[in-house]
C-alpha cells in the first residue's frame, strides 16, 4: 500500500535513471545513512564501535571490491587479503615517508598501488578462468604476504616486524594513533564506505559495469559485440584491488592500528569471499549485508551462551563455534543460494502487493 | 649486480659443484611430491565425478588421521583402527552427500565450493572437539631414518610412502578401468545427464567417490601424520596441493601425480638453492608461482582436458 511503483511519474531522463527509482527506497536508504552517521556514534558504546561496527564497515568496503571482481566481472579471486595488505603497507610507507600530507589522501593514493598489483596478478585471468584462476590468485595472496613479512623495508625495520599506525590528525582531530576515538575512526570508515558504495553502485550500471557483466555471462559473446576482454578484465582487477587496498589501509589504520602480516592471511580472503556469497553475488547491498552477517555471527555465537547463562568449557566453545559457523554457512547456502540480498528482494516484492496479494 | 649473480649464477654453481647432493635434493623432492600427489588425487576424484571443487579435502586428511590416532590412543589395535576409520570416512561420505550435496544440486559451482569451505570449518571443529587439538604422534611402525644408496641419503619413511602411493594409484587405476563401478564413475565424469539417462544413480556414485576420496585422504593422513605428527597444520597441506592441481589439471589423475612430483622437486630445489639468497621460507608461495607461470603458457595444465577456452 505504501511501497509501490505506481503514481511516480518521471518527466526527465535524470529521474528515470535514478539509482533508487522508488521514492520509499530513496528515503529509507537516506534514513539508514543518516542514522549510521548521526545516531549510531551517539548511541553505540566503545565495544560496539570497536568490535562490531568498524570491522563491519571496513569489510563491507572490501566485500564491495571483491564483488566488483567476482560478482560483476565473474573472476573468482582468493587474493583479497594480499591486496588489502598492499593498501595497508603502502599507506604506512607513504605516511611515514611524507608525514605532512594528510593520512586520508595517503589512503586514497595507496589504493593505486593495490590497483597496480591487482593488474599484475590479474594477467593470468586472460588465459584461465574459474577455479584455476582462484588458485592462481592464491599465488598473489601468499607471495604478497611473504614479501611484506620478509623485506624489512616495508615495515621500516622495526624489531618485531609489526607496523603501527602513527598518530595523524585532520583539523586537530586525531584520526589514527592511540588518541583517536572509536567514534572518529568509525565515522572516517563510514564516510569511505558511503562514498565508495555510491561510486560502485553507479559504476556497475554504467557502460563499464555492463561490459563486466557481459564478460561474466559469456566472454565469447561479449567479445563479439565489441567488448575488449583484456581491458575489461584488467579494469575489473584494478578497481576491485583499489577498493580492497583502501579497505586494507582502513583495516590497519582505523581498526587494528598495529598489525603484522598475519592479519592479512588467507583466512581474510576466505572471509571476504564468504561475505559476498552469503550477502549476494553481484549486489552492492549484498556486500554490506554479508559483511555485517559474517562479522556478527562469531560475536553472536560467543555471546548467546553467556546471555543464556550457560557455562561451556573453553575448548568446547571454541570448536563448537567453528562447527556452528561452518554448519550455518552450509545452511544459508542451501536455504538461499542467491544470498541474503535475495531475501531482501523477495520482501520488497511482497511489500509491493501488500495488503492485497491476489 | 650482486643480487642478479646470487639469483642467476650462484645456485647453478652450487648444483654443479656437488651433483650427488643435488640428486639427494631431487629425491627428497620426489618423495615430498608423492605426498602432495596423494592429497591432490582426492581433489581430482571428486572434481571429476561431481564437479565439486572440494576444499575440504585437506581437512578430511586431518580428520581421518585424527580419528585413527584417537582410536589408537583408546587402545584399539592398528588394523582395527584402520578399518574403523575407513568406515567413519564412508559414513562421512554418506552424510556429506545427503546433507550438503543433495540440497545443493544444480547450484552454481562457486556455491558448492563455498559449501565445502563451510564443511572445512565444520570438520575441523568436529575433529578437534572429538579428539582434542594437541599434536599427536602417529606411530605406524616404519622408522623415519635415512640410509645410504651409493653415496646418496634416502629417507626410508618417504620411500615407503612413495611405495604406498604407487600401490594406491594402481588400485585406483584398476578400480577405474576394470570394474563396473569404475565405468559408471567415468560415465558420470564424462556427462552427468547421459549417465543419468542410462540408469546410473548419480547419488550413489557421489557417495562412492567421496568415500574413495576419504580413503585416499586417510592414506595421505597416515603418511603426513607419521612424518610430522597429527596436528592442525595437516589441513594446510591442502593449500600446498592446490598448485599441484592447476599444474596437473583438475580432471586428470596422472596430472595430479606428475604435478605433485614437479611441484615437490621444484619447491625443494628452490628452497635449498635459491631460498638462502632471497630470505628463505619461500615454499609457501613458490609452488603457486610455478603453477601460475606454467598456466600462462599452457592454460589447460599438463594433462587437463583440452577444452579450448580462449578468452
Amino acid at each position: 500500500m505504501f511501497y509501490r511503483e505506481s503514481g511516480h511519474f518521471r518527466t526527465t531522463y535524470r529521474a528515470d535513471q535514478a539509482i533508487f527509482p522508488i521514492v520509499q527506497d530513496r528515503w529509507s536508504v537516506a534514513a539508514i545513512a543518516v542514522v549510521a552517521v548521526v545516531a549510531v556514534p551517539w548511541i553505540a558504546n566503545e565495544y560496539w564501535l570497536q568490535a562490531i561496527l568498524i570491522p563491519t564497515v571496513i569489510f563491507a568496503l572490501a566485500a564491495i571490491g571483491l564483488n566488483i571482481l567476482t560478482g560483476y566481472a565473474g573472476q573468482l579471486s582468493l587474493g583479497t587479503g594480499g591486496f588489502m595488505a598492499v593498501g595497508a603497507y603502502a599507506t604506512y610507507k607513504l605516511t611515514t615517508f611524507l608525514p605532512e600530507i594528510n593520512i586520508l589522501v595517503m589512503i586514497l593514493v595507496s589504493g593505486f598501488f593495490a590497483a597496480a598489483v591487482g593488474i599484475l596478478f590479474g594477467i593470468p585471468s586472460l588465459r584461465i578462468k574459474g577455479f584455476y584462476l582462484a588458485v592462481a590468485t592464491l599465488a598473489a595472496q601468499f607471495f604478497l604476504v611473504w614479501i611484506f613479512n620478509r623485506v624489512p623495508w616495508f615495515y621500516n625495520y622495526t624489531s618485531n616486524g609489526m607496523i603501527t599506525a602513527p598518530p595523524r590528525t585532520l583539523f586537530g582531530v586525531a584520526l589514527t594513533g592511540p588518541h583517536a576515538s572509536a567514534e572518529v575512526r568509525y565515522l572516517v570508515c563510514l564516510a569511505f564506505l558511503i562514498v565508495f558504495a555510491y561510486l560502485a553502485k553507479n559504476l556497475v550500471r554504467s557502460a563499464t559495469g555492463r561490459s563486466w557483466m557481459a564478460i561474466r555471462d559469456m566472454d565469447v559473446a561479449a567479445e563479439i559485440i565489441g567488448i575488449r576482454p583484456l581491458r575489461t578484465k584488467l579494469l575489473a582487477f584494478a578497481i576491485s584491488s583499489y577498493y580492497c587496498g583502501v579497505a586494507g589501509a582502513l583495516y590497519m589504520f582505523m581498526y587494528l592500528q598495529s598489525v603484522e602480516t598475519l592479519a592479512f592471511d588467507v583466512n581474510v580472503s576466505f572471509l571476504v569471499l564468504f561475505m559476498i556469497i552469503i550477502g549476494g553475488l553481484g549486489s552492492i547491498m549484498g556486500s554490506i549485508i554479508g559483511a555485517a552477517f559474517i562479522v556478527l555471527m562469531p560475536i553472536l555465537l560467543t555471546n548467546v551462551p553467556r546471555l543464556l547463562s550457560v557455562q561451556i568449557p573453553v575448548e568446547l566453545a571454541k570448536h563448537g563455534e567453528q562447527m556452528i559457523f561452518g554448519g550455518l554457512i552450509i545452511f544459508f547456502l542451501i536455504v538461499e543460494p542467491l544470498g541474503l540480498t535475495r531475501l531482501w528482494q523477495i520482501a520488497k516484492e511482497k511489500l509491493r502487493l501488500w495488503p492485497f496479494p491476489h | 649486480m650482486d643480487i642478479l649473480g646470487a639469483l642467476l649464477l650462484k645456485p647453478f654453481a652450487d648444483i654443479g659443484g656437488s651433483p650427488l647432493f643435488f640428486l639427494e635434493v631431487v629425491i627428497g623432492g620426489v618423495l615430498t611430491g608423492v605426498m602432495y600427489s596423494l592429497v591432490a588425487l582426492g581433489f581430482v576424484l571428486i572434481f571429476k565425478a561431481s564437479g565439486v571443487f572440494n576444499f575440504a579435502q585437506g581437512v578430511m586428511v586431518l580428520f581421518s588421521a585424527l580419528t585413527l590416532v584417537g582410536l589408537m590412543e583408546l587402545g584399539v589395535p592398528i588394523w582395527l583402527a584402520l578399518i574403523a576409520t575407513i568406515l567413519v570416512m564412508i559414513a562421512l561420505a554418506f552424510a556429506i552427500e545427503r546433507l550438503v550435496l543433495r540440497p545443493l544440486v544444480n547450484q552454481a559451482e562457486i556455491t558448492l565450493f563455498m559449501a565445502t569451505i563451510g564443511l572445512t570449518f565444520f570438520l575441523e571443529g568436529f575433529g578437534e572437539l572429538l579428539w582434542g587439538a594437541n599434536v599427536k604422534k602417529l606411530d605406524i611402525g616404519i622408522p623415519d631414518r635415512s640410509f645410504d644408496v651409493g653415496g646418496i641419503l634416502v629417507n626410508e619413511f618417504e620411500l615407503f610412502a612413495a611405495g604406498i602411493a604407487a600401490l594406491l594409484v594402481a588400485v585406483l587405476a584398476v578400480l577405474f578401468q576394470r570394474t563396473k563401478i569404475g565405468r559408471a564413475l567415468r560415465a558420470v565424469a564424462d556427462d552427468h545427464q547421459a549417465a543419468l539417462s542410462v540408469g546410473i544413480s548419480l547419488t550413489s556414485i557421489w557417495v562412492i567417490v567421496w568415500a574413495v576420496a576419504g580413503i585416499v585422504a586417510l592414506v595421505a593422513g597416515v603418511m603426513w601424520g607419521g612424518k610430522s605428527g597429527v596436528q592442525f597444520s595437516l589441513s594446510l597441506i591442502a593449500l600446498k596441493s592446490l598448485p599441484v592441481l592447476i599444474l596437473g589439471g583438475l580432471t586428470s589423475v596422472p596430472g595430479a601425480i606428475v604435478g605433485g612430483l614437479v611441484i615437490g622437486v621444484g619447491e625443494k630445489i628452490a628452497e635449498v638453492y635459491w631460498g638462502p639468497y632471497i630470505g628463505g621460507a619461500i615454499e609457501n608461495w613458490f609452488a603457486y608461482m610455478i603453477a601460475v607461470a606454467f598456466l600462462l603458457f599452457r592454460p589447460q595444465g599438463l594433462f587437463g582436458e583440452r577444452i579450448i577456452e580462449r578468452v
